[in-house]
């Protein structure tokens, strides 16, 4: 073996020590990954209830034509607000807190290279999301211009609230942290792995999260630009994005694009990563096409970058141009399939055991599916024309969104509960909680790409009594009455597990990486050994000496 | 059954293409999602671990040969949709050339402003044209971006101040259509509809020869109050009405609005009844509405009210 460089400095101050303060100052002044990615789950966890509210108060206003439950303004702020929170304080911040709390462990390391930027990245995310949300107390109120906030709507003469620019602002911040995340994930994962960790044999989960974080590294920077500059415009008088005054309305609509789309991949692609690890072990098979699968990220992350313009086939920039990201978008479901088919061959003669994770984790292949097929129906641009800025769109991403990046989640969180905290969820209750969001979910959305083709145009407080639209939409609005129940039962859940769930053990699972090679909850060094890496699962190497996964491997 | 709207009634030459290629894809995907869905469905029933069976499956790690096949069939699918793609948009955008465009749409906060510039016509919200004719509709905006939508007859396209942008559209059913815009526009968005109302060619004609002629400003009795009013108070700041010295463009042109079928970009039909509702507290029905409450008393709200009903 050859001596390995240092390529991260070793601290030579010493970190501060845990638990050295009990109670709440271990953890605000905590630079342990564990805590700090337990901080961002509890943090993720109360914007998902905030946001879902929002949806609820959304769904409330729709549920019959011409209702007057909240004014235009408050609906406004509502759905801004709550594709804002969900997308940069729920699905994103989450996938980064799984992230930080399993990558070291994954790869056998004591912690993040760089953990007190980790800790910086968190409270940036907080911070940010405190801003926006300081924005309902002033007086103008929240910001009301939708998540994507186009220019020149969000411009001063247009929006004269302050709520865009606590948004603009907020967002810069958590953007930072983002940026930093990405950079702290991709050094740990390149310089920190365990003896015997080659690329090769990296768990899926890091392959993903090493793909998503480049993506951070590479798009976030263009949104923050445009931030800067849209704050240039609202505060200083900059005529960036106003054509009235020789700016242009559609170049934030390239920026925020450029950033926006790729940030899709950036909530999904961790959340492959959930999947490709729960539905081997729950299969008890290795994941089928190794190779395909991380590749296929890869190709994916790659492809992402290169397809902005189907969210403005609209916009009018020309057939040609049109035509080509067409291309491109369709491109990508190629990687895409080959994942889902990956997925299903790994179930395909296994013994599956249909424990809450694994009941997800099959939703998700079926329900990702749909919100796929119908991205894919979209990136034909005749088709984005008849669609596009309707309800089906809502449908579109709410199947990619939450039947997907929420429903891997949710996997995730059943998955990984007894490692972060010792002790087993609920079965019942779990199951419970799937049933009901199965339901709910498909309930409030399917119905959607109807209303969509019939020509409902989505951000509208409210609309025509048209035939039928009424009660399609109340059909909606009970599935999102439905879906508000099955998140309590899921956060009753945690609650009661935390308290008087079953002891797990370090491997309740019989699982195969190496977070469940040590205590459940970790230690604070994390390993006491760190098992011998002689192939992509260690722990079945150990238990099988008789037919390891790589026969000829030599230990390192 | 009462008629369904949107993409399941076509009633355009572009919108036949768009609808015909969306169900292809619906089609193609509901058989995709039918296999996997059928695929994992077997998967449960057959591969559930039985219980007492505590031996591992065979550890299967993956076949090239399958991969190669599951990457070739979607591009293939990929392929096939793209070509239809490119064949449909052949169909929906032929080259504008160095035509002049047969009807200029105005989006502003939150109504529509619609000019005919080879006749001279202006009017609002409603659009007449006419059955069968290859229209090409030039869209602009005086704001922030919207977008013209009306589902059974045309594309989606978005009026962007600064960047004007072009459409076909030829009509194949008479009828009215209503549409709305469909880009986020602020706080009326909801209540930004159009009515396009497309007629045989006679009809329309005669409309246009109706539009064109001035109406007579009423001089006497409440209408000719109203219309003292109507240039007093600040209705002509933000109005026009041909063959007055209101000539203003923040409103819509109110030249024939008792010609029109609804008032607020369809909020209210338009009757005398809604008229009076709407000058009284236009904030009432339209919240945020770029039209003030004028705090007029109910005596000047009947008087003009009377002069809009004359304008015919
Ligand atoms: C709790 C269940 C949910 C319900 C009932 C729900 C409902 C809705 C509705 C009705 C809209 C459309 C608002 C409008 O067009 O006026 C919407 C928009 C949106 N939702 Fe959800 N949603 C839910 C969960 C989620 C999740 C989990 C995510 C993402 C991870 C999400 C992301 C978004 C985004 C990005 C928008 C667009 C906001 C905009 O148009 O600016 N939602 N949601
Ligand atoms: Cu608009």
């Amino acid at each position: 073996m050859s001596s390995r460089i240092p390529i991260v400095p070793e601290n030579t101050e010493p970190l501060p020590r845990l638990r050295e303060n009990e109670g709440m100052l271990s953890w605000v002044a905590s630079v342990d990954h564990k805590q700090i990615g337990i901080m961002y789950l509890i943090c993720c966890m109360v914007f998902f209830l905030i946001g879902g509210l929002e949806a609820l108060l959304i769904r409330i206003q729709l549920a019959q034509p011409e209702f007057g439950f909240l004014s235009p303004e408050v609906y406004n702020q509502m759905f801004t607000m709550h594709g804002t929170t969900m997308i940069f304080f729920v699905v994103m911040p989450f996938l980064i807190g799984v992230g930080v709390y399993l990558v070291p462990l994954m790869i056998g390391a004591r912690d993040m290279a760089f953990p007190r930027l980790n800790a910086l990245s968190f409270w940036l995310f907080v911070f940010g999301g405190i801003l926006i949300y300081y924005s309902f107390l002033t007086q103008s109120g929240a910001p009301d211009v939708g998540w994507f906030a186009y220019s020149p709507l969000s411009e001063k003469p247009f929006s004269l609230n302050k709520g865009p620019t606590y948004w603009a602002l907020g967002l810069l911040a958590t953007g930072i942290g983002s940026v930093a995340s990405g950079l702290n994930n991709v050094v740990t994962i390149l310089t920190m792995r365990t003896p015997g960790m080659t690329m090769r044999r990296l768990p899926l989960f890091v392959w993903m999260i090493l793909v998503t974080s480049f993506l951070l590294i590479f798009v976030i920077p263009i949104i923050t630009s445009a931030f800067a500059m849209m704050l240039l415009d609202r505060l200083l008088g900059a005529t960036f994005f106003t054509p009235a005054h020789g700016g242009s309305a559609i170049l934030w609509q390239h920026f925020f694009w450029g950033f926006g789309h790729p940030e899709v991949y950036i909530l999904i692609l961790p959340a492959f990563g959930i999947i490709s690890e729960v539905i081997p072990v729950f299969s008890r098979k290795p994941i089928y096409g190794y190779e395909f699968v991380a590749g296929s990220t890869v190709a994916i992350g790659l492809l992402s970058l290169g397809v902005w313009v189907h969210h403005m086939f609209a916009v009018g920039l020309g057939d040609v141009t049109n035509l080509y990201f067409s291309f491109a978008s369709m491109l990508i479901a190629i990687p895409t399939g080959v994942k889902v088919l990956n997925w299903v061959a790994t179930m395909w003669g296994g013994k599956i055991i249909f424990a809450t994770p694994m009941l997800f984790a099959t939703a998700f292949i079926i329900e990702f599916v749909i919100g796929g097929l119908t991205g894919v129906a979209i990136a034909s641009v005749p088709i984005d024309w008849v669609v596009t800025d309707s309800y089906f769109i809502v449908a579109h991403f709410h199947y990619a969104l939450f039947g997907g990046s929420l429903f891997a989640i949710f996997a995730g969180v059943y998955y990984w509960f007894p490692k972060f905290t010792g002790r087993m969820m609920s079965e019942t209750l779990g199951k419970w909680h799937f049933w009901l969001t199965v339901i709910g979910f498909n309930l409030t959305f399917f119905i959607q790409h109807f209303l969509g083709m019939m020509g409902m145009p989505r951000r509208t407080y409210t609309y025509h009594d048209f035939p039928y639209w009424g009660s399609m939409n109340l059909i909606s609005t009970i599935g999102a009455i439905v879906l508000a129940v099955s998140v309590l039962v899921f956060v009753w859940n945690i609650l009661q597990s935390l308290k008087r769930g079953e002891k797990a053990g370090g491997n309740p699972w019989n699982a195969w990486t190496l977070e469940w090679a040590t205590t459940s909850p970790p230690a604070v060094h994390n390993f006491d050994l760190v098992p011998p890496v002689r192939g992509r699962r260690p722990l079945w190497d150990l238990a099988h000496p008789d037919m390891p996964d790589e026969p000829d491997a030599k230990v390192v | 059954m009462e008629k369904l709207g949107g993409l399941f009634n076509p009633s355009s030459l572009e919108m036949d293409a768009m609808t015909d290629l969306t169900v292809y894809i619906i089609v193609i995907s509901a058989a995709i999602l039918g296999i996997i869905a059928f695929a994992v469905a077997y998967i449960i029933i057959r591969y559930r671990k039985k219980p007492g069976d505590d031996t591992e499956p065979y550890q299967d790690f993956g076949s090239l040969k399958l991969e190669i096949v599951w990457t070739a069939i979607p591009v293939a699918i990929v392929a096939v949709l793209f070509l239809l793609t490119c064949s449909t948009m052949n169909v929906i955008q032929p080259p504008v050339k160095d035509h002049e465009p047969d009807l200029v749409i105005t989006g502003h906060q939150w109504w529509w402003e619609i000019y005919y510039p080879k006749s001279g016509v202006v009017t609002a919200n409603e659009l007449h044209i006419p059955l069968g004719k290859y229209l090409l509709i030039r869209l602009e905006s005086i704001d922030v971006i919207h977008d013209f939508w009306v589902p059974e007859l045309a594309r989606k396209i978005d009026a962007v101040p600064g960047h004007p942008n072009y459409m076909w559209i030829e009509a194949t059913k008479p009828g009215v259509y209503l549409g709305a815009c469909a880009e986020f526009c602020g706080a009326q968005h909801a209540n930004m509809r159009i009515r396009v109302i497309v007629e045989n060619e006679e009809e329309f004609k005669e409309w246009e020869k109706q539009q064109l002629v001035i109406p007579a400003t009423p001089r006497a009795g409440l209408a000719g109050e109203g219309a003292k009013l109507f240039q007093e108070k600040a209705c002509m700041n933000c109005h026009t009405i041909m063959g007055t010295a209101a000539a203003a463009n923040v409103g819509p042109n109110l030249t024939h609005l008792n010609k029109r079928q609804t008032i607020g970009a369809g909020v209210l039909t338009n009757s005398p009844e809604n008229l009076a509702k709407w000058l009284t507290n236009p904030q009432k029905y339209k919240q945020g509405s770029l039209m003030p409450n004028m705090k007029l008393s109910d005596n000047d709200v009947q008087a003009l009210v009377a002069y809009l009903e004359a304008l015919k």
